[in-house]
Order: C-alpha cells, then structure tokens, then sequence
C-alpha cells in the first residue's frame, strides 16, 4: 500500500473523529453522550498502543508477564466506589482539574507543590506519547510498501505531520472555555469511539489468527508447547518471578488513579456519581476481553514469524504476511485510535496542569491582575494552546532523539513508575489528615531521585553510551549502589527494584516529615475537608476557616477579570441569596473567599486563586488549635441546626394536625348544636300545638261548637303521636349512628321483604291510585335485619308516594345480584329532587323546599336513619334523578 | 273589625289561632307560607299580620322584607310567632321591623292580649 494511500485513510478516520466530537459537544446534554457506557469507554483510554501492540511483545518474549499492567487496575475497580467516588465528590465541590491540582489543593493551596506534581507528570507522559508517536511511526512504516524508506528530516516524516493534526484537535475540543474543570464533551466521546474500534478490530485479528491461520486455541497451544524455552513463557519463575508481579500489580493498582489521563477522564470528565457503579464491573470487562488473545497472537507470531525483535507488530504482521492487507489496516486504525486517545487526552490534561500550575502561578498572574476579563481569557486559552503543541513538539523531538532504542513496553513502565512518586501524597493524604506540603515535597523529591538513579539514568546512559558499564559496576564502582540493584537486591526487573526503592523512601519522607513538621492552619482546614469530605458537603462554603478583612468590592474586580462582567454578577448574587445575605454587602466573610476561589479554580489554578484572592484581602493568621476549633464548631453547629429544623418540622406537623382535629371538633360541636336547635324547634311544634289547644278547651269548655271541640282532640292526639314518633325517631337514628344497635341478622327472601312494605303501604297507594310495581321476579337470599330493612324501605316507598302526582304515579321496585352485593332500587315518576338538593338528601333534618304544600308526614329523620341502618350493614345508599322525571334511591347490601 | 293574616304551615297551631281570633271579633286569613301570605295581601290590607319564620318556599324573614317594601302596608304591624327563641334569632326578627317577637309554645290568651295591645298603641 502506498504512503499517500495510507496517509488519506488516516486524514479521512480523522475527519470523521472530528465530525463525532463536533457533533456531540453541539449535543453536550444528550444522554446519547452522558452515560456510563460513554464513561467507561472513555476509562478505556487507559489501553494505548502499549497494549495494543506491547503486550504481545511481552507475551512473545516472557511469556504472561503482559497480565499484571491489567490486573492492578481489575483490583481497583471495586475500591472505586469507595475511593474514586471521594475523589469526584471533592473535585467537583473545589472545580479541580487536575491531578496536580489536586494535591496542592489538599496540602493548603501549595503553588511550589502545584509546580513539582506538574513537572513530575511531565518527566512520566512526555515519553509516554513519545512512545505513541514511535508506535504510529512504526507501524505506518510496516503498512507501506516502501520498507527500505527511512524519514530522513522531520519535514517528510508522516509522524510529525500526525502528531501536528493530533495537537489541532486537542486544542480544538480541549480550549473551548477557559473554565479547564468544565466537561470536553467531544473528547470524551471521540475516546469513547476509539476505544470501541480498538477493542473489536483487535478481537477481530485475534479471530483470525487463532481461527482462520490456526484451528483454534487448542492447536497454537500443541503447536507452541512442542517448542522449546516453552516453559519460561508460561509459568511464574518462582519467589523472585513473583514479586515483580506483585510490584506490577502495585505499580498499575496506582497508575490508574494517577496518570493525568485517567484522572481527566474518570474525575474531570464524570458527569454523575452514579455512572462508577457499571464501570466498577463494565471496565475489567473491557480489559479482559482486550486480553483474551494477547498470548494465542504473541504464540502464533512465534510460530509463523519468529522474529522476537518485532514480536510488538505480530498483529500487524501476521494478516499482511498472509496477503489480508484490508485487516491489515483495520488493526493499524486500531492502533492509531489508541495512539489518538491517549495523546489527546495526556497533553490535555498535561497542558492544564503546566497552564494553571507552572505558567500561570509564576508568569502571568501580575499581567492577569492588571488587564480586563476578555484578554485574560484570550492569554489563558493561548497558555493552553501554546502547552499542548508544545508538549506535542516535545515528545516528537524525544521520539526522534531517544526512543529508537527502547521497547514501548519498558517506557510505559518508567512513566508508570514515575507517576506512582504521587501516590503517598495521594493516597495517604485522602485518609491521614497530618500530611504536609512540606513532607510532600520532600517525598516527591526523593523518591524521584532514587526512580532517576535506578532507572532513568541507567537507561539514557545506554541509549548514549552504548555500555552497561554503570548498571553491571554502580556508582563509582561500589557494590551497593548497582542501580539494578541496589543494597544487593538484585532479584527484581529494573522497574520494579525502581518502584520499590523509591516508595520506601518516598512514603519514609513523607511521613517523618509530616510528624516532624506540622503543616499551617490552611493546610490543616483542607487536609479536614478532604479526609472528612461527607460531613464537610454540608458545610460547603463555610469549610473554609478564615479570619481578617475583605471587601466584597476588590474580589469583584479580581473575579471579573476571569469571569467577565455577566458571570461575576451571576455568581455573586447567587451566592448571596444562597447565604440569605443582602445584596450590598461590603464585608466579605470566609464564605465569599472560599466561593471565589472556587469560581477562579477552574480557570487558573487553585495555587493562582489563592494567591489572586489573597492579594485583594488583608488575612490574619489564625492558629492551627484555633482552625481545629471552629471546624468543630461550624460541624457542631450544622448537626444542632439539623436537630432543630428535624423538631420544627415535627412541630409544625403537630400543629397543623392539632389545628385540624380542632376545626373537626369545632365542626362537629357547630353540627351538634344545629341538631339540637333543630330538635327542640321540631318537638315544639306538637307541643305548641297541644298547649294552645288545651289551653282553649279548658276555658272555652261551654260555648265550643261540638265538631271544633272533637277536631282539637283529634289534633291533640295527632300531635302527640308526632311528639313521639320523633322522640323515637331521634333516639333511633343516635343508636344507629354511634353504632350501638343491635342488628339481628338473619337469611331473608328479599322478595318477601319487598312485598311486605308494599302491603304495609298500600292503602296510601290506594287511596293516591298510585301504581307500585315489582320488576324482578327472581328469588334471591341475602343475610340482613329484615325490621331494619322494612323500616328503609318503608322510608323510601313512602317518600316516593309523597312525591309522586295523584293518579299519574308509577313507583317501580327492583332488586339484582351485582358483584357480591345484592341491589335494591326504588323509582318513581315524581317531580325528581332539585339538584342543589341532592347532596345534602341523607342529613338529617334536612327538607327539600319542593316538597309538597302538605307539611310532610315525616320526622324529617327517616332518609338519615335509612342512610344509618344501610352502612350498619357495611352497605351503601344513594340517590340520583332519572333522565325524564322522577327519582331513584337505591341500596346494596354485600352477601356475607 | 280588625283584619289579621296568620301566616304558619302547621295546620294544628293555626287552627287554634284562627279560633281563637275569630272569637274575638277579628277577621282571619290563613296563609301557610310566604308566597300564599304574598297573594293574600294583594287583595287584602290587614291590621296586623302574624307570621312564623320556619316555612317552606318563602321564609318569615323574607316574607317580611317583602311587606315592608310594600307602600300599601306601611300602617299593618307584623308580629312573629315562632319556636325559634335565641337572642340572636329576637334581634334578627326586631332589627328586620317586626313590631313584636313573640315564641312557642304560647298561652292564647296571651297572644290576644299582646296583639291587642300593639293595635292600640
């Protein structure tokens, strides 16, 4: 394939990159791109070409020593839940955006400690891409048909020309606002999109040669096991075999906290908490599944190729040495997808770090103070931008001076344990709160002098020199000091005697210093929020202890100088309405400072902010015994306030439930008074009527026409049994409705009950020419008071027949089984009920303005005690008008 | 001879009224509720008139804002008789313009001796 070919199919995958990150950085919020699907993709950035193309060289020449880089961070995953989701939680409160950030954040705002992390990552990931830029290189070189070619100045090599694009598109997607803690949508899922391709097109190669070259596992594994050396390829040598595992496994558990890239993508980059739980299980998987055919590959390649020294791009080889150019180039866009990724996403991360904590904290932040908010923004992208190609540049002119000489695998391990001279003050610092920047630094310090002096310099020494003379005879000669082996430990693979070394010196430092040297109050106050981070969520802006003067108006100037004009006065008034303060405020409290500091994070730095804010502010010393009381004090202070709002809240509750049952009570005291007022105005009407009568027969005794005289008799008699009737009504209805009467239940022909009202009531029938009919003809039995049912029935036949006109009247009775209740209804043809009446038919007392001229016969209790007797019976009673005229009542008792 | 409307819708209370005033010497009209008293005193313009407050249709109360608005029977006195005896209920019936509030149960030669009284003041 030619090189022009080659080159238009890298420009065209580019493009399409491009066209993906475009679109979903226009469509940030769709869930298309915020899911855990997309995160733990994007977690994938952690396999590179290093395992793309070196764990095969690994497994071709030492067997599965390939496994420990992916066991480490398998280990990992499950911690997390706990560990990562801690880191995410602060990072998102404080808006870092680096892993230097941070560190220095934790050890109180530490610009020098800012600085040291900074360029502690930059010694381990420049190389790193190096390392990527060779593998593109190499690998493009394998492809093309022109083997014998050789770049002779950088101007025609294709790498360099790559490596330029791949600095475009980090810049493009990566500076898009000054704020670094915000989101790069479009990278993210453009790494995500890598990691897909890289995954399944090298499945697709381990396919193809174990099953389409060779049959299957089973016949690489007869095939290879009949070779000799076989033994050392697959089993662990023993004691000394198994502590470079061990330190591999260590040295990669840490890496995938530490390295910039992972930390971009699994703290900056994360988008909700939640979305840890599936990449706890979903990135081992990707993992594994990436390493399924590592070792059948690396076995088949020794096989048909045998050549050891390219063992890295058996891959690669194998389909083009059997004429499958097209898969070829799948594995070679493979490849580069995971070149592209890690490149982007490193000198991202690489280039925040160097911006916000190397140049702007000791270059730009008197020019920063001084210009307006626009200009700053313009200087802070280009400090950005200017990183990126720089580092870019800078691993290209490693690539080309040193890197000819060194596997990708063995500079992977030295950036690995490079990086790994942060995991004290990492690790240790998110649970120990007496570490201090000091120690800090002097652990970093250490620790990479000893990884510079075992590893580093022994390596560059034989890539210059071309001896070994100082790795086989140490420093000037003396036993000891061996770099490979130093002390006489001489067991351990360069690496690893590397990582051990420097960590015992590393975590010694670090912690005798952090005994020996307290840190200061601010140090203190951070390590409290990071150690204790849950409780401290609660205290957000009031985590900060801080003491002296402060006016609200110089920290507006400092912030619109980096926010603008519009997101200051945003900002500020939230924060005011948050704390309930007045929108004038002149004094600034710790609260404000602690905000504003926050809001510059993102944008300069936290070291930069401090040092910003704190320029506009006159600051008091406050003692470390005195940080430790108010932190007490504030956390106590929440947990009381807590308590208190709890109680007002259950307060609150009981009163408004004491206020209702009083209203209730009040309710029902009114009712009760209603119905006594209402009852003595019924029982006087007969008792009226009889006193005025008697009264008039005692004095009128001998002129009283005789008629007259029988009339009020009859009248005295008829209001006597009015007068008793009620009381009896009265104290029926108040035993049915406080539930004291006694039903006697029993079965009963509901027919036979029927029929027995009507005769009961047919002479008023009768004497009305009223018709009464019976629909059903069905006998049904249902358990009930027959006494009780007849007096309801009484009740609604007899209101219908006062209801109904004079010989016109139909009144219809109708009984049916519905769903396990038996249904009884009576209708008639009267004049129907005024709607407005309706509800209000079941009170007691209650008399319908329509009723007949006639004063009703009723007490006025009859439809209340019907309504009684029915619910004593668990039932139910209601009424309602018929569509032409008339009304109906109905009833249903349930069957037992 | 004194005209009076008795205006109630329990037909046993007025049947003693209507005796009893007859018997002394006034002419009865029976109305049993508001809207009957209404079409009684188109035609008739009576001395005095009776009414109870708990009737159906057209209420005591209303019955008498209705009277009152009447030019024609701004000399008739309205008295209520009814079972409604709170202080509250007396102040209701005085402040409408009932000239006298008198309650049940009620002794008939009382009732006689009150109206009679009103007429002559």
């Amino acid at each position: 394939m030619s090189n022009y070919v080659l080159f238009s199919i890298i420009i065209v995958y580019l493009i399409a990159l491009f066209a993906i990150a475009y679109v979903s950085e226009k469509n940030a919020k769709s869930k298309w791109v915020n899911n855990s699907i997309i995160y733990t993709l994007s977690l994938a950035v952690y396999c590179t070409a290093w395992t793309y193309y070196g764990s095969i060289g690994i497994a071709a020449n030492s067997g599965i020593n390939f496994l420990p880089i992916y066991l480490g961070p398998v280990i990992a995953a499950p911690l997390w839940i706990v560990v990562l989701r801690k880191i995410i939680r602060i990072s998102k409160q404080h808006k870092i955006s680096s892993i230097a950030d941070f560190i220095s954040l934790r050890y109180g705002n530490h610009r020098f400690l800012g600085a040291l992390v900074t360029l502690v990552c930059l010694f381990g990931i420049v190389p790193y891409i190096s390392l990527q830029l060779k593998a593109v290189s190499e690998t493009f070189q394998i492809l093309s048909d022109d083997t014998s070619y050789m770049s002779t100045s950088v101007y025609d090599d294709s790498t360099f020309y790559i490596a330029l694009l791949l600095a475009v598109f980090a810049t493009f997607f990566g500076t898009q606002t000054t704020d670094a803690s915000e989101k790069h949508k479009g990278i993210v899922m453009s790494v995500a999109f890598e990691s897909i391709l890289k995954l399944v097109f090298f499945l697709f190669v381990g396919i193809y040669v174990t099953y389409f070259l060779f049959d299957g596992t089973e016949d690489i594994y007869s095939k290879i096991s009949q070779t000799e050396n076989f033994d050392r390829l697959t089993k662990i040598n023993g004691f000394e075999d198994g502590f470079n595992w061990l330190y591999t496994i260590l040295l990669s558990f840490m890496a995938i906290f530490l390295l910039p890239r992972q930390f971009q993508v699994a703290v900056v980059e994360n988008v909700r908490e939640k979305h840890l739980k599936n990449a706890i299980w979903m990135f081992p998987l990707y993992l594994l599944l990436f390493n399924v055919f590592v070792i059948f590959i690396a076995w088949a390649g020794n096989l048909t190729i045998g050549d050891t020294q390219r063992a890295e791009y058996y891959a690669l080889l194998l389909p083009l040495k059997n004429g499958n150019t097209f898969l070829s180039v799948l594995v070679f866009l493979g490849g580069f997808s995971a070149v592209i990724s890690m490149v982007v996403v490193a000198t991202l991360a690489l280039s925040t770090m160097v911006s916000n904590n190397l140049v702007i904290p000791y270059g730009f932040l008197d020019r920063f103070s001084k210009s307006g908010s626009e200009s700053n923004a313009k200087y802070i992208k280009n400090i950005r931008r200017i990183s990126i190609f720089s580092i870019i540049i800078l691993a290209y002119a490693f690539y080309v001076n040193f890197s000819f000489e060194l596997s990708l695998y063995s500079i992977g391990l030295i950036a690995f344990v490079i990086i790994t001279q942060l995991a004290p003050s990492f690790f240790i610092g998110l649970f120990w709160n007496r570490g201090s920047s000091k120690a800090v630094i002097a652990g970093i310090l250490a620790g990479f002098i000893v990884v510079f002096y075992t590893l580093i310099l022994p390596f560059s020494s034989y890539a210059l020199t071309g001896t070994d003379d100082f790795i086989q005879n140490g420093f000037l000669n003396i036993e000891m000091l061996k770099p490979h082996a130093l002390f006489g430990i001489d067991f351990l693979s360069p690496p690893a005697h590397a990582f051990f070394w420097s960590m015992i010196v590393n975590i010694f430092c670090f912690i005798t210093f952090s005994v020996l040297i307290k840190g200061n109050y601010r140090e203190r106050n951070y390590a409290e929020m990071f150690i204790d981070s849950q409780n401290y969520k609660d205290l957000q802006d009031g985590a900060l202890v801080w003491k002296g003067e402060a006016y609200v108006a110089e920290i507006r100037n400092v912030l619109v100088k980096f926010l603008g004009e519009k997101r200051t006065e945003r900002a500020l008034n939230l924060f005011f309405r948050k704390y309930d303060l007045p929108a004038d405020t002149q004094m600034a409290d710790a609260r404000l400072i602690n905000f504003s500091e926050k809001l510059l994070t993102g944008s300069i730095g936290s070291a930069s902010a401090k040092i910003l804010i704190s320029s506009v502010v006159k600051e008091e010393e406050v003692s470390l015994v005195e940080v430790l009381k108010m932190l007490e004090e504030s956390k106590e202070t929440i947990a009381r306030n807590k308590l208190l709002r709890e109680k007002s809240e259950e307060l609150t509750t009981l009163t408004n439930q004491l206020k209702h049952a009083n209203q209730e009570l009040r309710e029902k005291d009114k009712q009760k008074d209603e119905f006594l007022d209402t009852v003595a105005h019924e029982l006087k009407t007969p008792i009226t009527g009889i006193r005025a009568t008697t009264e008039l027969l005692m004095d009128d005794d001998d002129d009283m026409p005789e008629e007259i005289k029988t009339q009020f008799l009859k009248n005295m008699l008829q209001d006597s049994d009015r007068l008793s009737r009620l009381i009896h009504n009265i104290l029926d209805f108040e035993k049915l409705s406080k539930g004291r009467a006694q039903l006697n239940i029993q079965k009963h022909n509901i027919r036979e009950t029927i029929k027995r009202t009507f005769d009961s009531v047919n002479h008023i029938a009768t004497k009305k020419q009223v018709e009464m009919v019976m629909a059903s003809n069905s006998d049904i039995n249902a358990e009930y008071d027959e006494d009780r049912i007849l007096q309801v029935l009484t009740n609604l036949l007899s209101n219908a027949l006062k209801f109904v006109e004079v010989k016109k009247g139909k009144i219809i009775a109708d009984y049916k089984y519905v769903k396990g209740y038996l249904e009884v209804t009576i209708k008639d043809n009267g004049k129907g009920i005024p709607k407005q009446d309706l509800p209000y038919i079941f009170d007691k007392f209650y008399q319908s303005d329509n009723q007949n001229i006639q004063k009703p016969e009723g007490s006025g209790l009859g439809l209340a005690i019907s309504k009684q007797i029915v619910e004593n019976h668990n039932g139910k009673i209601w009424v309602r008008n018929n569509e032409k005229s008339g009304v109906t009542f109905g009833f249903k008792l349930p069957f037992k | 001879m004194n005209k009076i409307v008795i205006v109630d819708d329990e037909p046993n209370i007025v049947m003693t009224l209507e005796y009893t005033f007859k018997k002394n010497n006034f002419e009865v009209y029976i109305a049993r509720d508001g809207s009957e008293a209404l079409e009684i005193l188109e035609s008739v313009v009576p001395d005095v008139i009776m009414l109870d407050v708990m009737m159906p249709k057209v209420d005591g109360y209303q019955t008498l804002k209705l009277i009152k608005e009447n030019e024609k029977l701004k000399h008739t006195k309205v008295v209520f008789l009814t079972a409604k005896n709170k202080a509250s209920d007396i102040e209701k019936g005085l402040k409408l313009g009932a000239d006298k509030y008198l309650t049940k149960p009620f002794s008939v030669k009382k009732i006689v001796s009150e109206i009679n009284a009103l007429l002559a003041s």
